[in-house]
């Protein structure tokens, strides 16, 4: 968990939720492996079938913009992408990435330097991403977003507090 | 309201103390957020697979729950009916009062016409735009299903306190020009992530004189600009129209209030900002300098003078969603069309946002008058705004619509196009089959509903 590495996947900015994970899907796909194939549908239709796990994610501005659908992080959770690095995030999307063990890290400069296809590395221990272009840091998450990042999400965290106190 | 003795407070300081049970809190605090209202619709289902995970038999604050039943109504295949049966099912079983059929309307119309959310109150929501309920001065944000099912569970949830802009709008809007002209004119000038992370508090005369339902456009649209939340001041119309709405509802669950007892309780929950709160930016606007405007595809900050892209070819024109489809939104539609027909080659689609507007609608007439003009009349509920059914675009077609997003496939079909502007516009567009200021609609053009018509004579070209 605290080293990812994988080759990137470049997008720009505004990239919004309806061409993550189309609307039409939302309320009829429920299996996993239907909402991966489904994953960055009408934006990059190669992405689902080629994407592999560790993959990141490197977008610009507004990543995740518009809808409050789930899927458009669990779709890529689906797919073993290792992590989102943008150089912002959609509010929503980014509870939704992190509430599903999925780490968004907010790095403009990093974005700037990195390539498609290239490899990176993320450290979390070291709060840093090394690329070819650099090593860039970033600022570490806090420690109650960190638990649930750690602990695979929102859910299986508030089941120990729930399992607690029942 | 009293300022906060030396620490002026924002609207979402007060609204996230209060939630927080907090004396005060600051810009950037993280709070452990008890909301007022948990807002869900046709994804209640997967909320609830995913809060069975938790092990309870029964939802801690299943007074706090509304749901409406609104994206996909009726439903169009058997899966989203079965959707659909498994909520009411889990309705049933929790006792949840707060449940909205199929045909209701649309979640942000329905619990703004019920009074179901208050002012001053927070409302979290597994929808985007939850910061609608800003319009009466409330505290509304977009959260995920995996957050609904665990303020089901525990009923609470962990919220930043967001830094505020404000934004502020002087004089009064020009004939033909709406909120959602000045909500575009906001987005296109500062993009559609100007307002990340951000509390948005509107201000200024121009938003005192709007209606009730001009000023819900504000908030809802806010959803675009990247904001948690969005604010305008409850004023007395406010607080009287939900007053009564709150006596209503209260009446037709069993457990009536007297009309003194709720205006009390309604205008005790309002908060206003401190003077002197922290405001990270100001914007102002000159109401008079304002036009109809249109955002291109596939942004919602790809917003030009409509004048700019008059003449493109529209097949399909969508009247309706929780930004305007409201009975003023149809009033003026209507008051367009009357008397015309739609251009050959156009549809168009009027979806009421709810049932009390579809009813006030027919009582008034204009239902007929868009059934005269040609048009299509929808169930309420979010109709086609993303892409479930009721008005799919074929490809390469192009929509103009009074919706909120434009995204590429936002409508269910990558490879087709989507401009958004307000009502009239609309309307216009699809009695001209191409996109026109309404305000170039050439009046001697009009002619009996039952005549034929060259669809493009009835414009003044520019």
């Amino acid at each position: 968990m605290t080293i990812i590495s994988g080759r990137t996947w470049t997008y720009g900015d505004n990239v919004n939720t309806d061409v993550i994970f189309p609307g039409k899907y939302t309320y009829t796909l429920t299996e996993r492996a239907e909402i991966a194939r489904h994953a960055l549908e009408d934006l990059d239709p190669t992405f689902a079938a080629v994407v592999q796990p560790g993959d990141v994610i490197v977008a610009g501005r507004n990543w995740g913009c518009g809808s409050s659908r789930e899927q458009a992080a669990t779709c890529l959770v689906f797919n073993g992408v290792g992590a989102v690095v943008a150089a912002s995030f959609s509010r929503i999307f980014y509870r939704n990435a992190l509430n599903n063990g999925l780490l968004a890290i907010v790095c403009p400069a990093a974005v700037a330097a990195i390539a498609p296809q290239e490899t990176i590395t993320i450290d979390l221990a070291r709060n840093e991403i090394v690329c070819k272009g650099g090593v860039f840091a970033f600022p570490p998450l806090s420690a109650s977003v960190l638990g649930i990042v750690e602990a695979g999400g929102l859910v299986p965290y508030v089941k120990r507090k729930v399992a607690a106190t029942s | 309201m009293s300022a906060t003795e030396g620490h002026p407070q924002t609207f979402a300081q007060k609204a996230l103390a209060r939630s927080a049970g907090l004396p005060s809190v600051a810009i950037g605090q993280v709070v452990d957020a008890r909301p007022d209202v948990v807002l869900s619709h046709d994804n209640s289902a997967a909320i609830r697979r995913i809060w069975q995970e938790f092990g309870q038999s029964r939802v801690l604050i299943p007074d706090k729950i509304a749901m409406t039943l609104d994206h996909a109504v009726p439903a169009p295949t058997t899966k989203h009916a079965q959707n659909h049966a498994e909520i009411r099912a889990f309705v049933a079983e929790q006792g949840i009062a707060n449940f909205f059929e199929v045909g209701r309307g649309i979640c942000h119309q329905v619990l703004s016409e019920e009074a179901v959310v208050l002012p001053g109150q927070v409302i979290l929501g597994a929808d985007s735009h939850t910061p609608h309920f800003g319009w009466m001065g409330a505290f509304g944000a977009g959260i995920g299903r995996s957050e609904v099912a665990v303020l089901w569970a525990t009923g609470e949830l962990w919220l930043r306190v967001p830094e505020s802009m404000q934004i502020v709008l002087d004089g009064s809007l020009p004939p033909g020009v709406s909120a959602k002209d000045f909500a575009l004119r906001v987005i296109g000038d500062l993009g559609a992530d100007g307002g990340l992370y951000a509390s948005v508090e509107f201000g200024g005369s121009g938003i005192a004189a709007m209606s009730l339902a001009s000023r819900m456009v504000l908030p809802n649209m806010m959803a675009e600009f990247g904001v948690k939340n969005a604010y305008i001041a409850p004023d007395a119309t406010t607080l009287a129209y939900i007053s009564e709405r709150l006596v209503r509802r209260t009446t037709r669950q069993g457990a009536p209030l007297a009309a003194e007892d709720a205006r009390t309780l309604v205008a005790a929950g309002a908060l206003y900002p401190d003077a002197g709160a922290t405001y990270a930016a100001v914007h102002r606007y000159d109401a008079a300098a304002l036009e109809p405007l249109i955002a291109c595809p596939h942004s919602v900050d790809a917003v030009v003078p409509v004048a700019q892209v008059a003449g493109t070819r529209v097949q399909q024109a969508f009247l309706g969603t929780c930004t305007n489809g409201r009975l003023e939104d149809l009033a003026e539609a209507a008051a367009i069309v009357r008397g015309r027909r739609i251009a050959a080659g156009t549809r168009f689609l009027v979806i009421p946002a709810s049932s009390e507007v579809l009813a006030d609608a027919l009582r008034l007439g204009y239902i007929a008058d868009f059934v005269d003009a040609g048009a299509v009349i929808g169930v309420p509920g979010c109709g086609p705004c993303m892409g479930n059914h009721m008005g799919i675009p074929a490809p390469n077609e192009v929509t103009i619509s009074s919706a909120n997003r434009n995204f590429r496939g936002r409508m269910g079909t990558r490879d087709a196009d989507i401009y958004l502007a307000n009502p009239a516009v609309v309307a216009a567009s699809a009695i001209a089959g191409k996109i026109i200021d309404p305000r170039h609609l050439d009046a001697k053009s009009v002619v009996s509903t039952s005549q034929a018509v060259d669809p493009y004579s009835v414009i003044n070209h520019q």
